[in-house]
């Protein structure tokens, strides 16, 4: 049992925890990531580490209610605990001084982004980040990111904040530019990812992005978060989840996320049914905060 | 004791070889209640009365940890079972579970001098007889500790070998903690073995019991993540690590399909269904697609624990595909008799060649060829050789791949001065499971590459004494050569 130590949505159904978690705190790097069980009978699932302090013995994650566990999760506040947390699980992510790097973000990813966006900064590198969002208010770790990159570009879809558009119309501007990046790196929706795959290809710039497969025990016993790279087939918790953009077959990494749609309805359905009052409490969560 | 008629060897052999009872295979190849129901008292008595004590028993050396076997027997006889009990614990610390899983037929019932004919005598039942009871009706006495010694040792994996190792050091007074990966404890027991085959509640109270006697169990801490041996032996002071963390790495086919939605390892399968226990979705919340036809390739025990749960979820139909024929099948006689009752089909000398997809990304089909056996190979059983143009095509939306595991590399991987051989598993001296690591031990079937619940005890055991060398000696002989297992 881990206990959380604060609770507070950032976004509308995005909460930000901070968890105690002493040796997973210590040992944390950019990039890796936790399995979660919120309760007794729960599933386990995969949660990038956003932060963590060895001297506090903290770790921060971010979660966005989709299904049932996430917003079981989102329902716990500060005080509560969590079943089991276990970690640091993952390679964390390849840190070098490669020159001009961009990274691309959207939604949670952004938070997801930010540690890695920092150590590539703090090793010599221009940075850019832009981040993604639908609109003004899931925009998320805006003014932290600001803080470690040298530059930050905002999009949104409906235009309510930053520039309107999507995050590739601000990558292509960049890559239309004589100095290419290096490096770039892309944390977010599938779609997302896959679109800066093709944007980059064509130009050769080394490219990443961390996958998010269905995982069980994070361990590499399973199998059940296989992903076909370069045409081998990897576990993404343990030789991943950051690997070479331009190798990963994303369509069929599309496809097996969707397996359990018909079960997560099911989850998602009984979750709404026993807890008709959640969105009363987020809307109290979220008054708490401001 | 009671006073016993006097049984002749023509009267003990007359007794025929005492049925389990089990559930009937209508109704349990629908829930996942335990099958076999256990002896009651006289069936115990009088299977143990078939036993001819002879004066130089066999069934002692088919047993990988020589359990006194004619003792806990005559034990039974006259009613005694506590005391059969406490004398097979002298050699074997989980009787209720090696009773229930292990290999008999090619272990102590296979060295039994009244095998064939006559039949053997219900070994493993009467192993299990014995647990079973002493488990309801006896009292936990803790056994005889040494006075505490205050060195640590770690034991890294809860499975069967770390449980042996953990219950013998305990004893000798070291302070022994058990590091585990997942959120239970038990290994393959917990997550692998079905609760129709060993019922959790068993693992549970064992462990509770190794809890009482003051074993120490962390859970959710990955040796090598969370914290690397070095750390565990520099900076909290453990004197002396047991790796015991199982194979876990599951193998696929590598053939086209692979990754179509319905297609599951064993290892995934198993642990959605046990550990998570997505039988029970949507009241537990790991899900699991239920097929209507199921394929499960391969012949071991974990192909059959899948293919009979594939049943118990639902599937209309439940087919083992292997490639090889039903003699060289390495599961337990006793499970394949049992699935072939609950209707599960079995497709001999069949091999896939591909998972075919349907328009929406899900398996619909197993395209296979036939098989043929040749000359033996290196396992000396018969080489299957595929029959040209024989490919044929079998319905399903399920599959599980259960042709074994390799090596999980995360302990090798953050621990570079451990020597492993080419598939990953760590090398140890022979005899002792001294690694290339001073202070550091290995056993169970990280280093045997997959094998049996008792043969990980067994190493488990033989760890512990070695360590318990090395810990009163101090010697590490560098120059110890490493022997290469081969999986
Ligand atoms: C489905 C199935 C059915 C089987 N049926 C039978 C049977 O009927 N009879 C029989 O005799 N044998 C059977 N076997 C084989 C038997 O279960 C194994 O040989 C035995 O469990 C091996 O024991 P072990 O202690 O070496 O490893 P395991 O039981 O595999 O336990 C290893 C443990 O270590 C943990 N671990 C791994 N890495 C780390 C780490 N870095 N840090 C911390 N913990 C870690 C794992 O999570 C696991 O819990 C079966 C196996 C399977 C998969
Ligand atoms: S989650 Fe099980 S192997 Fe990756």
């Amino acid at each position: 049992m881990n206990k959380i130590l604060s609770a507070e949505f950032i976004a509308p159904d995005i909460k930000r925890f901070v968890i105690e978690a002493p040796l997973i705190a210590r040992k944390r790097k950019p990039g890796q990531f936790v399995i979660v069980r919120v309760r007794e009978n729960g599933e386990r699932i995969p949660l990038t580490i956003v932060d963590g302090s060895p001297e506090t013995g903290f770790i921060t994650l971010m979660v966005q209610g989709i299904g049932k566990t996430t917003k079981t999760m989102n329902q716990l506040k500060s005080g509560d605990f969590v079943q089991d947390v276990v970690g640091p699980l993952g390679k964390p992510t390849h840190i070098e001084k490669f020159g001009f790097v961009v990274c691309v973000c959207g939604g949670v990813g952004t938070a997801e982004v930010l540690p890695i966006a920092k150590a590539l900064k703090e090793a010599g590198n221009r940075v850019i980040t832009i981040i993604g969002a639908r609109t003004k208010e899931l925009v998320v770790a805006e003014f932290e990111m600001r803080t470690v990159c040298d530059e930050v570009i905002v999009t949104t879809d409906d235009g309510t904040y930053g520039k309107k558009g999507f995050v590739t119309e601000a990558l292509s501007a960049i890559l239309n530019t004589d100095r290419k990046p290096d490096f770039v790196l892309a944390v977010g929706p599938l779609p997302m990812m896959k679109a800066i795959a093709e944007m980059t290809r064509p130009y050769k710039i080394h490219t990443e992005v961390s996958l998010n497969s269905i995982m069980i025990d994070g361990t590499g016993m399973c199998g059940g978060c296989r992903a076909n790279i370069g045409g081998k087939t990897q576990f993404v918790c343990v030789d991943g989840p950051e690997f070479d953009a331009h190798l990963v077959d994303f369509d069929q990494i599309a496809q097996r996320q969707k397996q359990f749609v018909a079960q997560e309805r099911i989850s998602l359905d009984r979750f709404v049914h026993e807890n008709h009052t959640c969105k009363l409490d987020s809307y109290i969560n979220q008054q708490e905060k401001s | 004791m009671e006073n016993l008629p006097v049984l002749t060897k023509k009267d003990r052999m007359a007794i025929p070889r005492q049925k389990m009872p089990e559930q009937a295979p209508e109704i349990r190849k629908r829930n996942f209640n335990e099958v076999n129901l256990g002896f009651d008292e006289k069936t115990a008595v009088l299977e143990a009365n078939r036993c001819l004590d002879c004066p130089r028993p066999t069934c002692i050396d088919g047993c990988p940890v020589r359990i006194k076997i004619p003792d806990f027997i005559r034990m039974i006889v006259q009613k005694d079972f506590l005391g059969a009990a406490e004398k097979i614990k002298e050699d074997n610390l989980l009787p209720s579970i090696c009773g229930r899983v292990c290999p008999q037929e090619e272990q102590c019932e296979k060295t039994c001098v009244l095998r064939g004919k006559f039949q053997a005598v219900s070994i493993g039942r009467l192993e299990r007889f014995v647990a079973d009871y002493e488990r309801k009706y006896g009292n936990f006495t803790p056994p005889h500790f040494l006075p505490s010694n205050g060195k640590k040792i770690a034991i890294v994996g809860s499975g069967p070998s770390g449980l042996a190792c953990a219950s013998d050091l305990i004893q000798w007074g070291y302070d022994v903690t058990i590091f585990e990966a997942l959120h239970e404890f038990g290994g393959v027991l917990v997550y692998g073995i079905p609760e129709f085959r060993l019922p959790k509640e068993i693992l549970r109270y064992e462990i509770n019991n190794l809890k009482k006697i003051g074993v120490k169990f962390i859970k959710n801490f990955i040796v090598g993540k969370t914290l690397t041996i070095d750390e565990l032996m520099n900076e909290e002071g453990f004197d002396a690590v047991y790796l015991c963390v199982g194979a876990g790495l599951p193998w696929f086919m590598n053939i086209p399909g692979e990754s179509l939605m319905g297609v599951y390892s064993a290892n995934e399968f198993l642990t959605r269904v046990n550990l998570m226990k997505a039988y029970q979705f949507p009241e537990a919340d790991t899900p699991i697609h239920i097929g209507k036809n199921a394929v499960v390739i391969g012949g071991g025990n974990t192909a059959m624990d899948a293919v009979r749960t594939a049943m118990r979820l639902g599937a209309e139909t439940a087919t083992i595909v292997y490639r090889r024929s039903e003699v060289e099948m390495p599961a337990r006689i006793e499970e394949i008799h049992h699935a072939k009752e609950e209707g599960i089909v079995f497709r001999m000398l069949t091999n896939p060649v591909e998972f075919v997809s349907d328009e929406n990304g899900w398996v619909k089909k197993v395209r296979s060829v036939r098989m043929e056996l040749g000359e033996p190979d290196a396992s000396g059983r018969r080489r299957p050789i595929p029959i040209p143009g024989s490919e044929f095509d079998i319905d399903a939306d399920l599959v599980v791949v259960a042709i074994g595991n390799g090596s999980n590399p995360l302990i090798s991987q953050t621990t570079p001065d451990l020597k492993c051989n080419k598939w990953g598993n760590i090398l140890v001296n022979d005899t002792s499971g001294r690694t290339s690591k001073r202070g550091v031990f290995a056993g169970g079937d990280i280093v045997s590459g997959g094998a049996t619940v008792i043969l990980a005890m067994g190493e488990g055991r033989n760890a512990a004494k070695s360590i318990d060398e090395f810990i009163k000696t101090g010697d590490w002989d560098e120059t110890d050569r490493l022997s290469q297992p081969t999986p």
